[in-house]
């Protein structure tokens, strides 16, 4: 992870993409969100949504997962070019969050992430605050998810 | 417990669901799912975090809440779902064997001009632990179906 001096508004990192499955989205639905239209098929196409469709927090998570993934790949990169690598604070919270269209069955939700606005930190002067969108596209190219939130990012060491 | 329409949420109505404990292994089996981080999955790990100790995901804080909020109302009633959330605030660290409480209180009741058949119900959602201090709070609309609509769809 690149630390705070190396990051701009406006950079936009690609996570990566998960195919949703009727199984996986039944299996989280169950043990998390057991509303009918997440849960049963037929259910799902007589209620307002039309068809199976993933729980929100369903989403979130998987999204979450993709982060975690993604700052794992390129801290094992930086790694190996010999980089060090920043260290991220655990966030407060988030804001926003929108459940734009529903998730159904075997779409494919490609994450993102983009920084909207970034400072220093008055109150911890070895780290940066970075707010960042984070969103999911489904593959016919429509925004689904969306939610702001606000993260610690370690400022680069002085030399 | 009748089921719950639109009509049935008033501001300033409080529900609430508990306690539960939330388990470690579950915790852990969350984490290693959805977010594999060292302070969600190995206790040694987790001491030497900003969290001082291991501790749920905030996302699985979200979810559990979601689960209460299954069992506390939203399943005996006429949730048609959330379009999202307005603000979470992970205040403190869920602890391993914590016996968690969701306190629901109604903030607003709006109709829907566009969607007669529906309402907004917004709510603010407090994930409290053993001595009741929030771990979590939450604020949201759900979207919940008119009695009037829903029983003359029934008939």
């Amino acid at each position: 992870m690149k630390y705070f001096e190396d990051i701009q508004v406006g950079d936009r990192f690609e996570l990566g993409s998960y195919r949703f499955t009727a199984a996986e989205i039944k299996s989280f639905a169950a043990r998390f969100d057991p509303q009918r239209f997440h849960m049963d098929e037929e259910e799902a196409k007589r209620s307002h949504f039309g068809g199976l469709c993933a729980s929100g927090w369903h989403t979130a998570s998987v999204w979450m997962k993709l982060l975690v993934a993604y700052r794992k790949r390129t801290a094992e990169a930086a790694q190996a070019r010999g980089e060090p690598v920043a260290a991220i604070g655990p966030a407060a919270g988030f804001r926003d969050l929108k459940w734009i269209k529903p998730v159904y069955v075997d779409d494919t939700l490609t994450c993102l992430s983009e920084v909207i606005e970034m400072r220093p930190s008055n109150s911890r002067p070895r780290w940066g605050l970075v707010s960042s969108r984070g969103s999911a596209v489904n593959q016919h190219g429509e925004t689904v998810y969306s939610f702001e939130s606000t993260a610690f990012i370690e400022r680069r060491p002085e030399a | 417990m009748a089921k719950r329409y639109f009509e049935d949420f008033t501001p300033g109505m409080v529900i609430e669901h508990g306690p539960r404990p939330v388990t470690r292994e579950e915790i852990v089996a969350f984490a290693a799912e959805f977010d594999p981080q060292p302070m969600h999955l190995d206790e040694e790990a987790a001491r030497h975090s900003i969290l001082g100790g291991l501790a749920a995901s905030g996302w699985h804080t979200c979810c559990l809440m979601m689960r209460m909020a299954c069992d506390s109302f939203v399943l005996n009633s006429s949730s048609m779902g959330a379009p999202g959330v307005d603000e979470v605030k992970w205040l403190k660290p869920l602890r391993p064997g914590t016996n968690i409480t969701l306190r629901t209180t109604v903030l607003e009741i709006r109709t829907s001009k566009s969607r007669p058949e529906m309402g907004f119900v917004k709510a603010l959602m407090e994930v409290l632990d053993d001595d009741r201090s929030q771990i979590m709070t939450l604020s949201t609309s759900m979207i919940m179906e008119r009695r009037a609509t829903a029983e003359s769809a029934a008939s």
